[in-house]
Order: structure tokens, then sequence, then C-alpha cells
């Protein structure tokens, strides 16, 4: 799928994507037009800009559609369960220190059924790279609505139009300790992936919401033309860089989400607490 | 001179030293009644050591960052009772399918729902084998004095780590509150088994290698970049759709266990050599039991008692072969009928067998176990 690129900026060196996936276990299960293959590749190049080694980076996901991107990269792989990827990730984690830990998950699977997890792992401020890929549905299982799905939405569970409010991930994220909170989306994809970069090298939790498209059940459901009608209007029109959003009046950015980095500070991290503080105070006792 | 010293513990205390004599480096759980001491002095001791120990949010968090330890290459454990050991049930199925080493204590309490939180019970029983979705290999450990559940946690390590499976240590609240004198085994006292670890060249490995029985794992970061999957998953840990690959897959979990229970089962037995009536009990029923075969013994009857260390899988030769030679056998269970269930498929019609159950919260009573026994006088 061809995408519109926000600014043209030119790319000199085609990037070598072969690098980092595991070609024999491609095609992957995405529909075309799905979103989840852009951030896909704005995470590789993002890891690449890291330097880190493969043998280094632990990628750890839940259940969903954007939860199979593990199964691509050749890095450490680990696909859990339906909302436990941020359990086995902090514990995979907090047993070695030294991996690079990134979640990939999906707006269901972090929000609703392990939204606790959420919550938890923000409060703890464990090193962790979190991506929610937040396509306002239950992909994988036919389109039902999620927690991210807006009011009024179309879904398979909600033929009448939904009537729960939606949650802000990063507002969540921030409320609950996180240290790091971004958001991104697939439209801008040269701008995720230096979002995504900037959370690698965050230390702390990390997360950043990324608002991509289910075109196979979200965009039929909800009438929109193509999967490039998705993005545009969900993506690009309902989105605002936060730099932007400054000079920007109050009307301009109702209902709009911010896009960039959110809330970055620096606070204690939950593995080097328990170096510093736990295993000292419990060695000299 | 090795030192073996000794300590008057509780049993949740006890299983804290078995995890650390087996080398237990990595704890994450949930409090709750009456399993908690088995995390406060695991958070007291592992950082000591280098040790990892975290309290997740909830129960379901614990058993998975437990899994995830055990990926990362540390042997971990979670303890939890009865609605949390509910509550751990799909992890247990993840790591039984996908080949993680791990041990779950779960310190009995009465059901169902929060029960009776500070009674014991041994209800959990068909739990720790049908708890988890879809046919799955099960091991459960059942200690009956708190030197055996040092001994035992350190057996469900061993086994864990053998067969890259999860390990159910399973203990009423009796046994986790009660406090016993017990000697501290010396280095070297009891075997500690590591999982294997490959040898072979990165791009060679394979985590389901089926060349194996039970193949090598790898610890992430190690330089093996594989695949972990609770899909059913080709030899090389990636999904798969192929029914004779799937299949294949199910039924060697199965049987790297079934082929090997000879190895896993282990059984105290107590004059049984020329009993007529036999008792068959776990766990802390099984001190009543022991008082009762010897009293009845005292009164001429000849009575004798099979005790399971290894009620998972199900010590069927054992009980099979003593249906043969008694008029009855008598399984008394804190319970509604559990274990009974068992010995009756097992011993068929060659024997008759009856319960002795109780789900008041108190424990059964040698009287209980005699006043039957002596009914085969
Ligand atoms: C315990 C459990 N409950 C429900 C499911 C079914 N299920 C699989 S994926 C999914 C939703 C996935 O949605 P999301 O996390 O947003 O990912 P997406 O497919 O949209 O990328 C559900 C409900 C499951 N696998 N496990
Ligand atoms: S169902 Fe939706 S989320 Fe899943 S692959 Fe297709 S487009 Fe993507
Ligand atoms: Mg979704």
């Amino acid at each position: 799928m061809s995408v519109p690129a926000e600014k043209k900026e030119k790319v000199s060196v085609p990037f070598d994507y072969n690098k980092y996936l595991r070609p024999n276990k491609l095609p992957h299960i995405w529909c075309p037009g799905c979103g989840h293959g852009i951030v896909l590749k704005a995470m590789l190049r993002a890891i690449d800009k890291t330097g880190f080694d493969k043998n280094d980076i632990c990628v750890i996901s839940g259940i969903g559609c954007s939860s199979r991107t593990p199964g691509y990269v050749d890095f450490n792989t680990l696909h859990t369960l339906h909302g436990r990827a941020l359990s086995f990730a902090t514990g995979v984690k907090f047993a070695n220190p030294k991996l690079k830990v990134i979640v990939v998950t999906g707006d269901g699977d972090a929000l609703a059924i392990g939204g606790n997890h959420f919550i938890h792992t923000c409060r703890r401020n464990i090193d962790l790279t979190v991506l929610v890929f937040t396509n306002a549905t239950y992909g994988m299982t036919g389109g039902q609505y999620s927690p991210t799905t807006p009011m009024g939405s179309q879904a398979t569970t909600s033929r009448y139009g939904s009537i729960e409010p939606p949650f802000d991930a990063c507002e969540m994220a921030k409320a609950s300790g996180a240290s790091f909170v971004a958001r991104g989306t697939a439209y801008h994809t040269l701008e995720l992936e230096k979002t995504i970069h900037e959370a690698i090298m965050h230390k702390g939790t990390s997360v950043v919401d990324i608002i991509d498209a289910c075109p196979t059940y979200y965009g039929r459901a909800n009438k929109f033309k193509s999967a490039t009608h998705m993005m545009e209007v969900i993506e690009k029109e309902n989105t605002v860089n936060v730099k932007q959003a400054d000079k920007l009046p109050p009307e301009k950015l109702e209902g709009k989400f911010l896009r960039g980095v959110l809330h970055k500070i620096e606070k204690p991290e939950y593995c080097e607490q328990y170096e510093s503080i736990v295993m000292e105070k419990a060695k000299a006792k | 001179m090795a030192d073996r010293k000794k300590k008057f513990l509780q049993g949740n205390e006890a299983c804290v030293e078995g995890a650390l004599y087996a080398g237990c480096m990595f704890f994450a759980g949930y409090p709750i009644t009456p399993s908690t001491e088995v995390a406060e002095g695991l958070s007291v001791r592992l950082p000591k050591i280098g040790g990892k120990f975290i309290q997740m949010e909830d129960e379901i968090a614990g058993i998975a960052a437990a899994l995830g330890g055990s990926l990362a290459g540390l042997k971990s454990m979670t303890a939890t009772s009865g609605p949390g050991f509910s509550l751990k049930q799909e992890c247990l199925g993840y790591a039984c399918l996908a080949e993680i080493p791990l041990v779950i204590v779960n310190v009995m309490r009465g059901g169902p729902s929060t029960g009776y939180p500070t009674g014991p019970s041994q209800s959990d029983i068909m739990q720790a084998k049908w708890g988890t979705h879809g046919d799955h290999p099960a091991i459960s450990v059942t200690p009956s004095y708190v030197q055996e559940i040092l001994s035992e946690t350190v057996r469900a390590f061993n086994l864990a780590e053998r067969f890259r499976t999860p390990v159910v240590v399973l203990y009423d609240e009796i046994l986790g509150h009660m406090r016993e004198p017990i000697t501290i085994p010396a280095p070297g006292d009891l075997e500690v088994i590591d999982r294997m670890r490959p040898e072979c060249k990165s791009e060679d490995y394979l985590p389901y290698d089926e060349k194996y029985e039970v193949a090598p794992l790898a610890p992430f970061g190690a330089g093996y970049r594989f695949h972990v999957t609770g899909l059913n998953h080709k030899q090389d840990g990636f999904p798969t759709n192929d029914s004779k690959q799937i299949g294949a897959n199910n039924l060697r979990i199965m049987s790297k266990i079934e082929n090997h229970k000879e190895e896993i089962w282990k059984n105290d037995e107590l004059l049984l050599d020329d009993a007529e009536v036999a008792v068959f009990t776990i766990g802390s029923t099984a001190r009543s039991a022991r008082f009762a075969v010897l009293e009845a013994r005292k009164a001429g009857i000849k009575a004798g008692l099979l005790r399971p260390l290894t009620i998972w899988p199900f010590p069927e030769k054992a009980v099979r072969e003593l249906a043969k030679r008694v008029k009855a056998i008598i399984v008394p269970e804190l319970n509604l009928g559990q274990m009974i269930l068992e010995v009756e498929r097992v011993s068929g019609a060659a024997c008759e067998v009856v319960g002795i159950n109780r789900v008041d919260g108190e424990p059964i009573t040698p009287m209980q176990i005699l006043d039957v026994i002596k009914k085969y006088k």
C-alpha cells in the first residue's frame, strides 16, 4: 500500500528491513491496508538507529493482530497471552535488566484485558518500551468495539453505535506514573520512527500510543472509502503535533489527539531501585 | 563436615528453604492466605543472594512474570492458594505448551470461592490436573511433613527443569502453618537438576527440537534468537496450522511425562506387605491415616497406608497392584471425592473403594479413619 508522506523527506539509502525480519516467516497475516505493518517498519528503523545488538533485544506481545509482530522480527521474541504481555515482559526485564525489552500490544490487549497490568507497569516505571497499536477495534476477533472505539462508532458488538466513552492511553500512562509518554500515527511514519527511537532510549516505562487503522473491520463498519481515506481522516486530520498545538486556537484542537512526546521526566527506574536499595540493604542485614 | 542447620519451621518457611536449595532466583506473586509466608520469606532471602523478588498486581501477573523470569534463564517460582490458583490457570497451560520450567506452590484452603481462607482443604487436587483448558501434562507433588515440603519443593524444581514443564507443589493449610523441627540439607545432600542448555550454533538451534524428548532451552539474550508462542507450533517455535505437526506436538508434550512416570512417581508405604485393608491419602490427611493404621494394627487389624508424594501423574501402578491384594482401599480426603475417582478408575472392581470426606474446614481425624478401617476386621 502506498503511504502518502506528510512531508516528502528524502531517504537516500533504502532501508534494509531484511536485516531485522525473519523473511521465511512472511507473508504476514495482516490484511491489505492494515496499519500494523507500517508501525512494524517504523519500529525496525527506530531499533536500527539505537545500534543495539539483535541478541540484546527482546520483543514481547500479547494476543491480537498487532501482537503477531514478534513472529516476524529476528530478536528474542515472545508471543504471550491476551493482556499479559506486560507481565511477562516485567519478568524478562527484571530477571535480565541487560535486555532491551519492547512490548507490542493492541488497544484491547493493553487497555481492556491487560488494563491493570498497564497501570502497574507504568507505576513501577520499569524500563520497558510499550507500543500500543490503537486501531479502535478488536481486529483479530472480527471487529468488536474496544476501549478506544469512539462513541457512536459501529462495531460488530455495537450495531446501534458505541455508548462507551473511550480511553486515552496517554493520559492513563501519565497518571499511572510512566516517565515517557508519546503518541504517533502510522500516517506520520517518519515522526513515528523518531518517537519510538526516543522511547527506546528513555530509561523507565515508555508508552507510545500509535493510532493506526483496521480497514477490514473498523473501516468497513464505519463507511470509510478505503484504507488511505481512514489514514487521512483518523490519523492526519484528527491529530495535531504537540509542538504546533500551542500556536493553534482551542477550537482547532477540540476532539483532536496530540502527537509527539507528551510527557518526559527523569524518575527512578524499577530494576535500578531494586539493585541499589533492596539488594544493598538485604546484603547489609 | 557438612553444615546441617536444625530449624523449627512452618511449612511455608520450609518451602522457602527448599526453593533456595534448588537454586530458585526469581519469585513473582500476589499475597493470599494461607500461602503468603512463602512470598514474605523469599522477599527477604532472594535479594541477599542476587535473586529477584517482585510482588505483582494480581496472580495472573505473578505467574506471567515468573514465566518471563524463567525464559530469561532463572529458576522461577510463584505461590498462591485457591482463588489465586484459579486465576493462574491460563498461564499454567501456556507453560505446558510453551514448555517453560516453573514451580507453582498451591497451599490449599477451603472453597469454593473465597470459602474458608484459614481452613484446610484438599479440594484443588483435580484443579491441579484439569484446571487449565486443553489436554496437557500435569505433575503435582504432595508432601505431608514440614521436612518433606522442603525436599518436595526441591524435587518440584528438578522435575520442572528436567521436563521443561510447570510443576505444582500441593499441600494444605495445616501443613503450611504447622511448625516442626527440620534439618536444612547441606549442599550435595539432595540432587539439584538444571535445565539442559543448548550447545549447538545459534543458527542450528530449535527450541522444540524433535530430536529430543525434552529439548534444551536457551535463556533469552544468550545469542539464540528464538520464538516462543502459546499457539500450536513447530519445532522451530513458530506457529503452524499443519494438523500433523499440531497432533504430534500435542502428543509429545504428554508423552515426555507419560514415558517417565516411573521416574516421577514417589510413594511412601506403611505396613502394606500383609495388609488386608489399605488407606490411600496425601498431605495432612496422611498423618491422621498413619496414626489410624498404627492403632488398627494394635487392635489386630492388618491395615496399611499408601501415601503418594506424586499425585499427578496418578500412581496407577501402585494402586492397581494394591487393589489386587486388599479387601478395601479407604480414601480419606478434605473434599467431596476427587482422588477417589482415580482410585476407582484404576482399581476397577478388584476391591472395595470407600471414601471419607470432610468440607467443614476441620481435618479428618485418626478416629474417623480408624472407624472405617475397623469395618474390615
Ligand atoms: C483470554 C482471552 N480472551 C479473549 C481472547 C480473544 N481475543 C483474541 S485477540 C482479541 C482482541 C485483540 O484486540 P487488540 O488487542 O486491540 O488487537 P488487534 O487485533 O486490534 O491488533 C480478543 C478479544 C483471547 N485470545 N484470550
Ligand atoms: S483485521 Fe484489522 S487489525 Fe487485523 S490485520 Fe486486518 S486490518 Fe489489521
Ligand atoms: Mg485493536
